[in-house]
């Protein structure tokens, strides 16, 4: 019995790495520390009834937040450990397997529970704000995203600690990913932490279509509604259309794994090349999925912060559009190598060059704007100015690598990972970092800190240029991307030197931002407005931080800023008051069943991963039986009276 | 929730008897190719076609019977979606057919 015990464990638990072992003692010291914490200060009913529970779109984006700031740690410290071994390649840092591990790791982590959650969390705590709604179109369906997306992330996670991590490569290429070459439950663990999260990707996707044409206040039209709104519409188009291609793909090699099937296999007329065919058919939207969010919050930025309208807006739009729709015809520019037809190439490498269009006239407007606008560079607009240079810069090495004959030269080598790295830091992550700079005051009451912002900011940038430029070079001098280690004689230990000391800066640079979000809790200005940035559209015509059903009446819309035109009218004394009439506010209630029909998933996920179906069974019948009980739950809103609306706005310093 | 006062306004989403006939045809069309792959009772290309269009009736039967795609108010959001649908689906079907012919010799 016993030794059946240890026999179980010793494959169970990963062993023999440091390492490992010293998360495991820091994954155990933080839960014992949670549950002390909770209990000690008797906040357990606080924490399910005012968080586990919450359909509150604000709060589910809260949750959003943090947990992707976790997942950037997590991913961060992988990419740490990889300069660290690419900087002392024969110090024997890293293992090969391990290496191959991390990477993995890094690159799910960072696109799929790192920047695909930050993303959502900015969509919920923002766009009801922004067009007048008093939460998103499906509060109940929101909860379970966020609770599949938050058990997806910790099903991966657990990778590292149980089983063994994926180490097949962030996409999970077959033949290599199949169980010939990958066998044990690494591989499974990546499928579904990916096919759980991957329903709440898609369900959130669905929400926001609906709540941004169904739910905007009276008087917004389309072309009325603001650019980052506009932008979450584009985004949330492109996951609704990529997400399924990518739960098809990856249950199809599930089932070459699990059930013997021969889709992606070497033999039995399975084909590999068509698992890189459909997955970037998904991969491709899926960068610009979160990139394109990204401008949408450049757009409201720098509008504020030049004190101008956007320049362009309708072209703004166009944009959005067009790249929305324009990302679903190039994929096959991510494997020209394969070896098909020139004119396959030709077409793929066009349509590549189209996006650069859309991108350059959005970057022309954000710089119209500027011109002769009133800048004032707090932190937003730091990040902003920051970014369209490196994004430029990204994007002109993305045109290089859409030469086709070109590629040949530069595929998968460190001139491409440089690339990537550049648009979807440069992109995606200043623009997320902006926008969390932005609205932070409407969510919490007050400003981050704007000294150490400062600093956050500067070992950031200066950090990812040390980091990356260097990697063009190497990508030049014929460093291939996945190597652990390389000889002596190559002469790429210098530039690799210079860019894990890159790295680091970047790394102090989170560290410097975490120390300013816990400085500013205590010490950060408050925002007793609700205006803090002087901003333009209707978010900011509410209290800081936002009541829970957020608008005690429903604007009415005139003007595409009209929280602006409204400030305009009042300082030239043409505003006309207009009659307050309060309603009782119709509010969804409470759920416990997202997080647990979430954790029953997870348990599908689990007993898949290490082919107990059993466990998946008790997984199915538990998801099927919170179906069931959701199905004929009739008591599911209630009305917020006009009282406590009064009493809740008068506490927030507003008279109605 | 904000519209929610609105919502008296919607028309039902179909019958019982209409979701059974859904049901049952959307059921008889998946087990079709089922039976015929089984027990292998037509040549190559005459089986790839008819799962196709048992494929295409199948897409057919749940447009009407559980999306509903007659249903909604304008704008018809719904036709719309449908729409960039297919183009996407087109694309990724005939797409991956180009890409992947190299492989056929």
């Amino acid at each position: 019995m016993w030794e059946d015990i240890k026999d179980f464990a010793s494959t169970f638990f990963v062993t023999g790495d440091p390492l490992i072992y010293g998360a495991d003692v820091s994954i155990v010291l933080t839960m014992l520390a949670i549950v002390f914490v909770l209990t000690k200060y008797k906040k357990w009913g606080w924490l399910w009834r005012e968080w586990l529970t919450t359909v509150d779109h604000k709060r589910i984006g809260i949750m959003y937040l943090i947990a992707s700031l976790l997942m950037l740690f997590r991913g961060g410290v992988d990419a740490l450990l990889m300069r660290l071994q690419l900087a002392f390649p024969n110090l024997e840092f890293l293992h090969a397997d391990h290496y191959n591990a991390i990477f993995t790791t890094h690159g799910t982590i960072m696109i799929l529970f790192m920047a695909m959650p930050m993303m959502f969390g900015l969509f919920n705590m923002v766009v009801p704000l922004q067009i007048g709604a008093r939460d998103v179109a499906y509060p109940f369906l929101n909860a379970l995203s966020f609770w599949l997306f938050f058990l997806g992330a910790m099903l991966f996670n657990l990778s590292f600690v149980i089983g063994g991590s994926p180490d097949a490569g962030w996409l999970s290429y077959p033949p290599l990913s199949q169980n010939d070459f990958s066998p044990g439950p690494g591989q499974n663990f990546w499928i579904w932490g990916i096919q759980i999260s991957g329903i709440g990707s898609l369900a959130t996707g669905i929400n926001f279509i609906v709540t941004i044409l169904k739910m905007r206040a009276p008087g917004m039209t389309l072309s009325k509604m603001p650019l980052f709104s506009w932008s979450v519409l584009s985004s949330s188009i492109m996951i609704i259309f990529a997400f399924p291609i990518l739960t098809i793909t990856i249950a199809l090699l599930f089932l070459d794994r699990f059930a013997g099937a021969h889709f992606f296999t070497m033999d039995g007329g399975g084909n590999p090349m068509m698992y890189l065919n459909l997955i970037w058919m998904w991969g491709h939207p899926e960068v610009y999925i979160v990139v394109v969010p990204a401008f949408g919050i450049f757009s409201e930025v720098v509008a504020t912060f030049s004190r101008k309208r956007i320049f362009g807006y309708k072209s703004m739009v166009w944009a959005l559009m067009a790249i929305a729709i324009a990302s679903f015809f190039t994929w096959a520019h991510h494997f020209f190598t394969m070896g098909t037809s020139a004119s396959v190439i030709a077409f793929f490498a066009i349509s590549t060059m189209v996006i650069a269009i859309p991108t350059g006239v959005k970057v022309f407007n954000w710089l119209f704007t500027m011109f002769r606008g009133r800048i004032s560079f707090k932190q937003p607009m730091l990040w902003t100015i920051a970014f369209i240079p490196c994004f430029l810069v990204g994007g002109a090495t993305g045109v290089m690598l859409a030469v086709a004959p070109a590629d040949y030269q530069y595929h998968n080598s460190y001139f491409l990972i440089a690339h990537f790295h550049q648009v979807l830091i440069g992109g995606v992550v200043f623009g997320y970092l902006a926008g969390i700079y932005y609205w932070w005051p409407k969510l919490f009451g007050f400003k981050l800190d704007e000294k150490l912002g400062r600093w956050g900011f500067w070992f950031w940038n200066i950090g990812f240029y040390i980091c990356f430029m260097p990697q063009y070079a190497l990508g030049f001098m014929g460093m291939t991307r996945r190597y652990y280690t390389y000889g002596w004689d190559r002469g790429w230990e210098d530039l690799n030197l210079v860019s894990t000391v890159g790295a680091f800066m970047m790394g102090i640079g989170f560290i410097f931002q975490v120390w300013q979000i816990t400085y500013s809790i205590k010490h950060g200005e408050r925002d007793t407005t609700g205006d803090p940035w002087d901003a333009r559209t209707l978010e900011w015509s509410i209290p800081s931080p936002a009541p829970f059903y957020n608008f005690a009446v429903v604007p009415n819309v005139k003007d595409s800023d009209d929280w602006w035109a409204t400030k305009q009218a009042k300082a030239n004394g043409t505003y006309k008051e207009e009659p307050v009439h309060l309603e009782p506010i119709h509010m969804p209630k409470n759920s416990g069943i997202p997080i647990i029909m979430s954790t029953f998933w997870f348990l599908i996920g689990f007993g898949f991963t290490f082919g107990w179906v059993w466990m998946a069974v008790v997984g199915f019948i538990g998801v099927a039986v919170c179906m069931w009980v959701r199905s004929f739950q009739y008591d599911t809103d209630y009305y917020v009276p006009v009282d406590e609306v009064r009493r809740t706005e008068a506490s927030l310093g507003r008279v109605l | 929730m904000t519209q929610h006062q609105n919502h008296g306004g919607h028309q039902d989403h179909g019958s019982l008897k209409s979701y059974v006939i859904g049901f049952v045809l959307s059921i008889v069309l998946t087990i079709i190719p089922l039976v015929l792959v089984m027990n292998q009772m037509l040549e190559k290309t005459a089986l790839v076609i008819t799962i196709l269009v048992m494929a295409i009736l199948q897409f057919v039967v749940q447009l009407f019977f559980f999306m509903h795609i007659r249903e909604g108010e304008k704008p018809r959001y719904n036709v719309q979606t449908l729409i960039l649908g297919l183009v996407i689906v087109f694309t990724i079907i005939a797409g991956s057919i180009w890409i992947m012919m190299f492989n056929k010799y």
